[in-house]
C-alpha cells in the first residue's frame, strides 16, 4: 500500500504501488458517476482496481445533511488488488457533511481536497460543524487543499449559458478532471462517454467536458505548491488479453445469459424491484435477442412463481431479490424443490433483518439459503466472491439447476453487485456446453414423471409434448409415478431422494482448493463471498511476515466439496471471518465437528485488511 | 389458445386417479362439465394445462388427463403467467377457489386480469374455506357462522365479478355447478382471447350446504335467474319480466313485460361489449333482482403474452445473438505482452 506521504511529498521517484481515493459528496452531487468514470479510466490505464460504492438509502436525502452523503472509494495499483482499500490516501469532499462523515477514515497525513465554496454557514450547520474545519485547524493531521470548486465550475461552463443549478451539476466533472490529472489518467474515454450520454443535449455534453478540462487544467497550471502532485501509477502486470470493467450485477446477468445459451434454453426472468438486486432485472431486460424474457411481477412471490411456471414450460426460470424478497419466495422454493424443476434464485444480500440496511452489505442470509424453508428442503447454494467470479458462478448455478432438476441459490451481496473491477473477457469457446434434452418419449417400461437418471434427476417434460401428460404439484409424490402419495414409507424415501440428489451435486464440483498457503498447518482462514479480498490480502501479508496461515475460500456453500472436512482437520486452528454473527462457522462446525472460530463484522461495511490481519496474529500466539 | 382441432371424447379427458371430493360436492359437476366441454372445443389434451392453487377446488388438475400443475395457495395466476409467457401456444386454464383467488391470491388475480393473459380462470365460489374445514371466506355473507366466526362474521364480502371487472377483466361470466348452462359459459370463455373470468357458484355440501339455493334451486329458477345472451333482451320469469334502465337513477330496474312486448317495457338488449352495463350487472343486488348469469361482459383487447412476444421480436430484430460479442461489450482494453494499450 502507498502511504499518503508517498503520494504527497512530491518524491516522484517513490512511486506508490497502490492508491486509495474516496470521492464523497451530497447524494445529488453525482459521486457514484464520478467514481464510475474514474474507475473506467483507471482500468483503461491498466491498473488493477477494486471499488466500493457507499450510498444512502434515501433517494434524495435533504441536501447537505450527514445522512445524505454518498461516497465512492477506489483502490488501484500496479499489483493485484482485491479490496477497495482500508484507508483512503485521498479524500475528495464536496461539502461539510461529506468531510465530516469520511475524514476519520483518511490515513494520517492523507490529502483532503475540499470545495470551499460549499463551506458556508448553512452547510456547516447542517453538518453540525460549529466552526469551519477548513479554517479552524482541526484537520491538522491531514494535508488540506481547499478551493472554490463551485465557482471554478461556474466559470468554466459560463459560455454554455446554463442555469445556475444546471451549471453546478458539472462540479463532479470538474473534480473528476482534477483527479484524472493527479493520477495521470486519460480524459478521452470520459469525453467519449459524455458525448454519448448527452447525445441529445450537446450543450450539456459540452459544458461537462469543459468542466472536466477545467479541472484537469487547474491541476496542470494552478500555482499549487505543496501537497498536490501528479502521481503516475504504473500498470499492474496482468495476463495479456482483452479486458473490460464489470460490476457484479452485470456479471451475473451475463453469466445467466451465457448459462442459458450453454444449456440451449430460452431464459425467463421474473423479478420485483429491490435494492440491490434490481440492477439484474435492468440488465436482462435489454438482452431480448438472447431469448431472454423479463417479467416485472406484482411481488416477489409472483416473480418466483412465474419463473417456476416458465421452467415447467421448458424455459430456464430465474428470479432474483434481496433478503426481504427472498423470505417471501420461501414457500415457492419449496414448490420448486418438490416438483423438481430447475430454477436459479439470485440473492443479492443486504443488511438485515427486515428492511435492515438496504444499501449496505452483509453476508447474513447464509442460514436462510441453506436452511430457510419449511420441511426438509435441500437446495444447492453457491456464493460469488467478486464481480468477475459472479459470471462463472451464474453459469455454474444454471448447470446445476438443469442437470439436477433443482432450484439453486446464488448468493452475492450489495458490495459485489455494485462494485466494479477489471475483468479478463472470457473466451466463450472455453466453456463446455451442457445442452438440455427435454423428454419427448416415454422411458422404457412406460412414462415415469418421477423416474430418475444417474444423477437422481427426474425427466423434464414440456407441456405440449404428445402422450406424456402428467400432473405435478406440491403434495408429496409417489416414487416414479409422481401421483399423490401420503404413505409414510414413501415420504421417507422421497425425502431421502431429494436429499441425496442435492448432496450428489458434490460429485460435479471438484475438490476444495487452498487459495493461498498450504494444505495443513497452524491456521486456516476460511471465508466465503465478498470477504475474499480482505482475507486474501491479510493472509498474503501475514505469510510475507513469515506466519503459517492459509486462505480457504468456499464457493459451494451447499453441498460443500467432499474433501473439505478432511482439509479443515489438517489445520490446528480455523478462523472464519464473516459479515454476520457466524453463519458459515455454524455450518462448518455442524458438518465436520471442527472448532471453527468466528470473526464477525456486522457494521454494513466490508472488512478491513488490518482487522483480519490483527485476528490472524492473535490466533497465532 | 390452440387452433388445432382434435377429435376426443369425454373419456380422453379423465385420469385414472380416484376423485377425492366429498360425495355430493359441486366440484364433481364442474369436473364433468369441463370434461364434456373439452371435446367440443376441439382441444388437444397434450396442449392443455390446468394450473391451480390450493383448496378442494384446486385438486381439479389431478382429474384432468392433460398437463396439470397444483401449485401453492393463491399463486396459480402467477405460475400460469410464466407457463404462458414461456409457451404462448399452450391452452391455459386456472382453477381457483374463493379463498385462493380473493384472499391470499387477490393480488395475483388482480394482476393477471389487468395484464390480460390469455387464459380461462374458473373461480369455484362456495363462500367458504372447504379444505381447511369450513372457516368463512372473503365471499361469505355477513353473519356467516363458522369455526373461526362462532358469533357470525362481521366483515363485508367481496363480489368476485365486480372485483374482476374492476381489475380490468375483458371477459366476466357466471355459472352454477349443476346448471346445464355451464358448458356454454366455458365455451364462450375459451373462445375469448385474453383472460376470461368465470365465477361458478359451487355447493360445498359439508361446510356451506345450499348457500346458493335461493337462486340456484331449479324450482324457482325462472324468477331467480337472469341468463344473459348477447343480442337478446334481458328477460326472466318466462319472459314476463325484464331488466330496463332506470334513467333517473342511472341504475337498472325490473319491469313487467306485458304480452311479450319487451320493447314497450323498455327492456334492454344485452350487449356483451357494454362495460357500463357490465358494471351494473355485476353489482345487481340479489333479491331485488334475479342473479345475473351467463356471459356478463366480453370485449377482447390485445393479450399480455402477445404484447411480450411482439416486443421481444421487435427488440431482437436485426440483432444476432453472439455471446462472445456480448461479454466483450462496453469499453475494453487490450493488455499486450509488456503492458496495456488503450
Ligand atoms: C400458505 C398457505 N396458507 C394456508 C393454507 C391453508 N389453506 C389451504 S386451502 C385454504 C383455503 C381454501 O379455500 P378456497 O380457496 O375457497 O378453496 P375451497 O377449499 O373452498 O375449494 C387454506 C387457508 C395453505 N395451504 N397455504
Ligand atoms: S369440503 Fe366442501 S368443497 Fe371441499 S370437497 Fe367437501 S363438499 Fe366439496
Ligand atoms: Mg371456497
Amino acid at each position: 500500500m502507498a502511504s499518503a506521504a508517498e503520494v504527497n511529498t512530491g518524491k516522484t521517484d517513490a512511486v506508490p504501488e497502490a492508491v486509495v481515493v474516496r470521492f464523497a459528496g451530497d447524494s445529488g452531487d453525482g459521486m457514484q458517476l464520478t467514481g464510475g468514470q474514474f474507475t473506467l479510466s483507471t482500468a483503461l490505464s491498466g491498473n488493477d482496481l477494486a471499488t466500493f460504492p457507499d450510498f444512502p438509502a434515501e433517494i434524495r436525502a435533504p441536501q447537505g445533511t450527514l445522512f445524505g452523503v454518498s461516497a465512492f472509494q477506489i483502490n488501484f495499483g500496479s499489483r493485484e488488488i482485491n479490496t477497495a482499500g482500508d484507508q483512503p490516501d485521498v479524500l475528495v469532499a464536496m461539502n461539510p457533511a461529506a468531510l465530516k462523515t469520511n475524514v476519520e477514515a483518511l490515513k494520517p497525513g492523507g490529502l483532503i481536497i475540499a470545495d470551499s465554496g460549499e463551506f458556508g454557514k448553512r452547510n456547516l450547520d447542517k453538518a453540525k460543524y460549529e466552526t469551519n474545519p477548513l479554517e479552524d485547524g482541526s484537520l491538522a493531521k491531514w494535508q488540506l487543499l481547499s478551493f472554490d470548486i463551485s465557482q471554478l465550475t461556474l466559470d468554466a461552463v459560463k459560455p454554455f449559458g446554463l442555469g445556475n443549478k444546471e451549471a453546478l451539476r458539472c462540479k463532479n466533472m470538474w473534480t473528476l478532471g482534477l483527479a484524472l490529472w493527479m493520477f495521470d489518467r486519460e480524459r478521452q474515454p470520459i469525453i467519449d462517454w459524455l458525448n454519448q450520454k448527452f447525445a441529445k443535449k450537446p450543450d450539456i455534453a459540452e459544458a461537462n467536458i469543459a468542466a472536466l478540462n477545467a479541472g484537469h487544467a487547474y491541476g496542470e497550471t494552478a500555482e499549487l505548491s505543496g501537497p498536490m502532485q501528479k502521481v503516475h501509477i504504473p500498470a499492474a502486470p496482468s495476463e495479456p488479453g482483452l479486458y473490460r470493467t464489470i460490476t457484479g450485477a452485470e456479471a451475473i446477468s451475463l453469466g445467466l445469459v451465457a448459462g442459458a445459451q450453454l444449456a440451449n434454453l430460452p431464459m425467463f426472468f421474473g423479478g420485483y424491484p429491490i435494492t440491490p438486486a434490481s440492477a439484474i432485472l435492468h440488465h436482462l431486460a435489454r438482452y431480448k435477442e438472447y431469448g431472454v424474457t423479463t417479467f416485472q411481477a406484482e411481488d416477489e412471490i409472483a416473480a418466483i412463481a412465474s419463473a417456476i411456471g416458465a421452467s415447467y414450460s421448458g424455459s430456464l426460470g430465474v428470479t432474483s431479490s434481496s433478503g426481504p424478497g427472498i423470505a417471501l419466495k420461501g414457500e415457492a422454493m419449496g414448490l420448486a424443490i418438490m416438483t423438481e424443476l430447475p430454477l436459479v434464485v439470485v440473492n443479492s444480500q443486504r443488511g438485515g433483518p427486515s428492511t435492515g440496511l438496504p444499501t449496505k452489505t452483509e453476508q447474513s442470509d447464509l442460514y436462510q439459503a441453506v436452511y430457510g424453508r419449511n420441511g426438509d428442503a435441500p437446495m444447492p447454494v453457491i456464493a460469488a466472491c467478486s464481480p468477475a467470479d459472479a459470471f462463472d458462478c451464474a453459469i455454474e448455478a444454471v448447470r446445476i439447476a438443469v442437470q439436477y432438476m433443482t432450484p439453486v441459490m446464488l448468493l452475492t451481496d450489495g458490495y459485489i453487485a455494485n462494485a466494479a473491477e477489471p475483468w479478463a473477457v472470457p473466451d466463450m469457446s472455453d466453456y463446455e456446453a451442457f445442452p438440455v434434452q427435454h423428454m419427448t418419449e416415454a422411458q422404457d417400461g412406460g412414462f415415469k414423471p418421477y423416474g430418475r437418471d444417474e444423477k437422481l434427476a427426474r425427466p423434464w417434460v414440456k407441456p405440449g409434448t404428445p402422450d406424456l401428460m402428467h400432473r405435478i404439484g406440491g403434495i408429496e409424490k409417489a416414487v416414479d409415478t409422481g401421483h399423490i402419495d401420503y404413505a409414510p414409507a414413501n415420504h421417507q424415501e422421497m425425502t431421502e431422494i431429494r436429499r441425496n440428489k442435492v448432496l450428489g451435486v458434490a460429485d460435479s464440483i471438484g475438490d476444495q482448493q487452498v487459495d493461498m498457503g498450504d494444505a495443513g498447518g497452524k491456521l486456516a482462514i476460511v471465508g466465503w463471498g465478498s470477504t475474499y479480498g480482505p482475507i486474501h490480502q491479510a493472509v498474503r501479508r501475514a505469510r510475507e511476515a513469515g506466519h503459517d496461515v492459509s486462505h480457504i475460500h468456499i464457493r459451494n456453500i451447499w453441498p460443500m466439496p467432499k474433501n473439505l472436512g478432511e482439509l479443515l482437520k489438517s489445520y490446528d486452528r480455523i478462523l472464519v471471518p464473516e459479515m454476520n454473527t457466524g453463519q458459515l462457522k455454524t455450518v462448518l462446525r455442524d458438518q465436520y465437528l471442527v472448532d471453527a472460530k468466528p470473526l464477525n463484522k456486522i457494521s454494513g461495511q466490508p472488512f478491513l485488511i488490518s482487522e483480519i490481519l490483527a485476528a490472524i496474529e492473535e490466533n497465532l500466539v | 389458445m390452440n387452433e388445432m382441432t382434435k377429435v376426443t371424447t369425454l373419456k380422453d379427458w379423465e385420469t385414472d386417479q380416484e376423485v377425492r371430493w366429498c360425495p355430493g360436492c359441486g366440484d364433481y359437476a364442474i369436473l364433468k362439465a369441463v370434461q364434456r366441454t373439452m371435446p367440443q372445443l376441439g382441444a388437444d389434451p397434450a396442449n392443455t394445462v390446468f394450473v391451480s392453487g390450493i383448496g378442494c377446488s384446486s385438486r381439479f388438475p389431478y382429474y384432468m388427463e392433460t398437463y396439470g400443475f397444483h401449485t401453492i395457495h393463491g399463486r396459480a395466476p402467477a405460475v400460469a403467467t410464466g407457463v404462458k409467457l414461456a409457451n404462448p401456444e399452450l391452452d391455459v386454464w386456472i382453477i381457483t377457489g374463493d379463498g385462493d383467488a380473493l384472499s391470499i391470491g387477490g393480488n395475483h388475480t388482480m394482476h393477471v386480469l389487468r395484464r390480460n393473459l390469455d387464459c380461462q380462470i374458473m373461480l369455484f365460489n362456495n363462500e367458504i374455506y372447504g379444505l381447511t374445514k369450513g372457516q368463512y371466506s372473503p365471499t361469505s355473507r355477513e353473519g356467516t357462522t363458522s369455526p373461526s366466526t362462532p358469533y357470525g362474521s362481521v366483515d363485508h364480502p367481496a363480489s368476485p365479478c365486480a372485483f374482476a371487472l374492476g381489475s380490468g377483466a375483458r371477459f366476466v361470466a357466471r355459472g352454477i355447478d349443476v346448471h346445464k348452462g355451464l358448458p356454454d359459459v366455458l365455451k364462450a370463455a375459451h373462445a375469448h382471447k385474453g383472460a376470461a373470468f368465470i365465477e361458478i357458484f359451487q355447493n360445498c355440501i359439508v361446510y356451506n350446504k345450499d348457500v346458493f339455493e335461493e337462486f340456484a334451486a331449479k324450482k324457482t329458477a325462472a324468477s331467480t335467474q337472469l341468463w344473459l345472451a348477447d343480442g337478446e333482451p334481458m328477460l326472466f320469469e318466462k319472459g314476463e319480466k325484464g331488466i330496463a334502465l332506470d334513467n333517473e337513477n342511472l341504475t337498472l330496474k325490473v319491469v313487467d313485460v306485458v304480452d311479450g312486448d319487451w320493447e314497450a317495457a323498455g327492456v334492454i338488449v344485452h350487449d356483451v361489449t357494454n362495460r357500463s352495463i357490465a358494471h351494473m350487472l355485476v353489482e345487481l343486488p340479489f333479491g331485488e333482482f334475479p342473479m345475473a348469469l351467463g356471459v356478463l361482459y366480453d370485449d377482447p383487447k390485445p393479450t399480455f403474452e402477445s404484447a411480450v412476444v411482439e416486443q421481444n421480436k421487435l427488440a431482437s430484430e436485426g440483432k444476432k445473438p453472439d455471446l462472445q460479442a456480448l461479454v466483450s461489450k462496453g469499453q475494453t482494453w487490450t493488455v499486450k505482452e509488456g503492458g496495456p494499450e488503450l
